[in-house]
């Protein structure tokens, strides 16, 4: 702690407490690294559950993967670094009292944001659409694309597993009664779907290779790879909506300090060359940018 | 306050009712919206309390209860929420905070010669946290309580039909307020420490706090996400943790105790530091083996994060597994003995002077000796098994939360409260109190190990009759330490109106909170600090006129204008 004195004309910004404007600032980016930290852990408790999944079950994580659209998950990863980018710039620009240009970097990097929450959006709705959700409301139904998908017997559906992925779909009843359903490992006749009415779509079990979601169609059909639904394949998507929603919050979170910054800029908090508001926003925004980058390769690149 | 002041009108007696931080503004909202970190400190401290009385209530109506065996007051349901209140209220609105937030917050700024904490905003923050985090705890448990236990294990927690979502927020809730307190504290630890105050000049509270912090930070946002999977179980199925969706209900038990035995620490490890500073004062001497006091403090953070598994013992961990954690646990007692040993030569050949915050010294080294060393006795994997889950274990944490942190949150209270609030509460009825504190905590818990150790589990809601007798005097020991805390509010309200006011070192301290007025002026100090040895109690003096400790050499600890460079 240095010892001098500011008697009157010292910078605004620069609470009682602290002796100088650097003291102050060291003190703002500790305390932004150690609650960065704590995301971190954060996220650190779903990434050990990914691993401990994973590790015990590998199946469920390379048949889920097929669901999630790569291709929006990259545009996703692109579109967060480039807000990366312009966030990182805006620092600069604070630093350099360019006040025009900050603002401009800020609502590129807000654009982004909301980019990427929309493409979220899209991709959300068609797991939505698809029944692809959290294990209690996992109940995937077919598209019309998905018609050679479809594993029928006599209304009677099985998969390879059936024992243990009907029972909270169609076949609740013969569990509840403790029939035992025998997997069927032999051929079964593929029914297309466009025979099956819109009123029969709820009888029908899940396919064994599952609809496809937004999923490109040569995916789907390389049946070699395509393994049959595994047992469980439902945590898959439990910790996929835990880890992207979770996610979301924070680019939702990040959003709003943005506008709050916008503010700032307004009332002219920038104008003396105070950056540490927008530098610890860019901290923090990196972290959810790298967050990102760890899901799209942990959830979407399986294979 | 300036020390020319002190010199020369004796100033530290003082009139209560000159300007200080407690008179600095008025109304209600005066103090919830301060950024002062003594008033945040007084409103945890007022908060905590209250929260310690409720918990309080919920253990004695378990205790009445269970005075007699069979239906005695309540319903088994009813005795179900019951102890699941008294374990999560006293555990996560009263202990976790209760050293860093209140006393802490009070006490670290004024050791540093600062005039804040780093990040006063965040502080405030972090209060009113736990306002919400408490507000949704008491929503839970009006709209009917919860009854897993305080650790929510899973399946039960996400199948059993009471509060359990509004109970896991809150906590969540609560645990933000505990990593921004943290947070905060290494901050201030790090960047606003005077002139001269190099990291082994620290007092050996500020160690505490600070390795306390560190788990704060570390190990909280863990706590966190499990409880975030917890509500999004019951409210949305996510089936992580529940076996008929695929889940696996044992990853919880991982989990939560990852967080929860570092919390554990969380609690003891500011209680040591408590102890450390008060052992030196009140036996008139250095403080023996600092370094192995600081170091051991940061040895016990690190070793909580390897803990955990061993309250998994019979939860089907793996033979390997088991015996790691158990070494893992064992290590543990060594940084821990090391503090005992040198809080003891600390006493060897001192002038002890028995007063209130002493006696609470001499309890916490008795009680936690017994506490830790039970410790050993749970981790030892063979007795484990038989001592699961019993009273044993029942009194083993009590020993070590209440006989450790409990008692040396006493001894801090009494020891830091004439600089809290600039009045001295009657040291005659201040041990009476610890006495019967003393007295009945031992009755109600020793005989917790006896019964423990002879089979009695725990949480039940009956008792065979051999057990009639241990659980009586049980009983009625809860009762004497209810008497005990009932005296303590008694005279500690009392001085608040009327007590003989305080002078700025009533004890003999050389830390240097104690170089400001009792209470402290709004911003704390007049002038920058020279730090010096934060144990050198031979530099003071007994001054009759004041009835306080003055320096001999004033100008020793004070930074010339313009620093030293």
């Amino acid at each position: 702690m240095t010892a001098q004195h500011h008697d009157g004309g010292h910078d605004p910004n620069l609470a009682h407490h602290f002796e100088s404007m650097d003291q102050q600032r060291q003190s703002t980016k500790l305390g932004m690294w150690l609650f960065l930290a704590t995301e971190i852990l954060f996220f650190g408790g779903l990434f050990v559950f990914y691993t401990v999944y994973r590790g015990n079950h590998p199946e469920i994580f390379v048949f889920g993967a097929h669901f999630l659209d790569t291709a929006l998950g990259a545009l996703n990863t692109v579109v967060l670094i480039f807000s990366s980018f312009t966030i990182a710039w805006a620092v600069r620009a604070a630093q350099l009292k360019q006040i025009k240009l900050l603002k401009w970097l800020i609502i590129a990097t807000m654009l982004c944001a909301f980019t990427f929450m929309g493409v979220k959006y899209v991709e959300y709705s068609a797991k939505w659409k698809h029944g692809l959700l959290w294990a209690g409301s996992y109940n995937p139904h077919l598209d019309h694309e998905e018609t050679h998908d479809v594993v029928a017997v006599e209304g009677e559906v099985h998969t390879a597993e059936a024992d243990v992925e009907i029972v909270e779909i169609d076949e609740v009843q013969h569990v509840a009664e403790g029939e035992f359903v025998e997997p069927i490992v032999t051929e079964v006749a593929i029914e297309p779907v466009a025979e099956v009415a819109d009123s029969d779509r709820s009888t029908i079990a899940p396919a064994a290779e599952g609809p496809g979601g937004l999923a490109t169609p040569e995916a789907v059909v390389a049946e070699d790879v395509m393994p049959v639904e595994p047992a469980n394949a439902r945590i898959f998507f439990s910790i996929y909506f835990m880890m992207t929603g979770l996610h979301g919050i924070h680019v939702l979170a990040g959003i709003a300090i943005m506008f709050w910054l916008l503010h700032c800029l307004r009332r002219g908090d920038f104008d003396t060359g105070h950056f540490t508001k927008i530098d610890m926003l860019a901290l923090y925004w990196h972290v959810v940018d790298i967050i990102w980058i760890y899901l799209f390769l942990l959830l979407y690149l399986i294979d | 306050m300036a020390v020319d002041t002190l010199a020369a009108d004796g100033a530290a007696v003082g009139n209560p009712n000159r300007a200080n931080y407690l008179n600095t503004g008025s109304g209600v909202l005066s103090w919830l919206f301060t950024l002062d970190h003594k008033r945040i400190g007084v409103m945890y401290l007022v908060a905590i309390t209250t929260s310690f009385f409720l918990g309080g209530v919920f253990a004695l109506l378990v205790r009445t209860e269970l005075l007699t065996s069979g239906p005695t007051i309540m319903t088994a349901d009813t005795y179900n929420r019951m102890f699941t209140l008294h374990g999560a209220v006293m555990i996560f609105l009263f202990i976790i905070p209760g050293i860093p937030a209140a006393i802490g917050n009070f006490v670290l700024p004024l050791m540093l010669g600062a005039k804040d904490v780093a990040l006063p905003r965040l502080n405030l923050t972090s209060f009113w946290f736990w306002m919400i985090g408490a507000t949704f705890a008491l929503v839970s448990i009006i709209v009917g309580a919860v009854d897993t236990g305080w650790t929510f294990y899973t399946p039960y927690s996400t199948t059993t039909g009471t509060a359990v979502i509004t109970m896991a927020l809150g906590v969540f809730i609560l645990g933000f307020s505990s990593i921004f307190t943290g947070l905060n504290f290494i901050v201030t630890i790090h960047k606003m420490r005077p002139e001269g105050m190099t990291w082994f000049k620290m007092p050996l509270f500020l160690w505490g706090l600070y390795s306390t912090a560190i788990i704060q930070v570390l190990a909280t946002p863990i706590l966190g996400i499990t409880l975030l999977l917890l509500v999004a179980e019951r409210a949305l199925g996510v089936g992580i943790f529940d076996p008929t969706l695929g889940g696996d209900p044992v990853l919880f038990q991982h989990f939560f105790w990852f967080y929860s035995h570092p919390a554990v620490y969380i609690m003891i490890l500011p209680a040591m530091g408590i102890i450390s500073e008060l052992v030196s004062v009140f036996s008139g001497k250095h403080i023996f083996g600092y370094k192995f006091i600081a170091w051991s403090s940061i040895a016990i953070a690190l070793l909580s994060f390897l803990v955990w598994g061993h309250h998994m013992f019979t939860s089907g961990q793996s033979g390997i597994t088991n015996m790691i954690f158990s070494a893992l646990t064992f290590s543990v007692a060594i940084p821990s003995a090391v503090k005992v040993f040198n809080w003891l030569a600390t006493m060897y050949k001192g002038s002890i002077r028995l007063a209130t915050p002493m006696l609470y010294v001499l309890s916490f080294l008795f009680l936690f000796a017994i506490g830790g060393l039970t410790g050993l006795f749970l981790g030892a994997l063979s007795v484990d098994i038989h001592l699961h889950d019993t009273y044993f274990v029942v009194a083993h944490f009590h020993y070590v939360m209440f006989g450790g942190t409990v008692i040396a949150f006493l001894g801090g209270l009494h020891y830091w409260w004439p600089k809290m609030f600039g009045r001295m509460y009657s040291e005659k009825w201040g041990q009476v109190s610890a006495l019967l504190i003393f007295v009945g905590f031992n009755l109600t818990f020793f005989t917790q190990f006896v019964m423990g150790s002879h089979g009695m589990p725990r949480r039940y809601y009956n008792y065979v009759e051999e057990f009639t007798t241990l659980n009586q005097a049980s009983t009625i020991g809860s009762y004497v330490l209810a008497l005990g805390f009932f005296i303590m509010a008694g005279y500690l309200v009392h001085s608040l109106f009327r007590g003989k006011p305080a002078p700025s070192n009533p004890w003999g301290s050389a830390t240097l909170e104690w170089e400001t007025l009792s209470p402290p002026v709004a911003h704390n100090f007049d002038h920058d600090f020279l730090a010096g040895d934060p144990y050198d109690i031979d530099s003071l003096e007994y001054d009759p006129a004041t009835q306080g400790w003055v320096r001999k050499d004033p100008q020793s600890i004070i930074l010339p204008e313009g620093g030293t460079g």
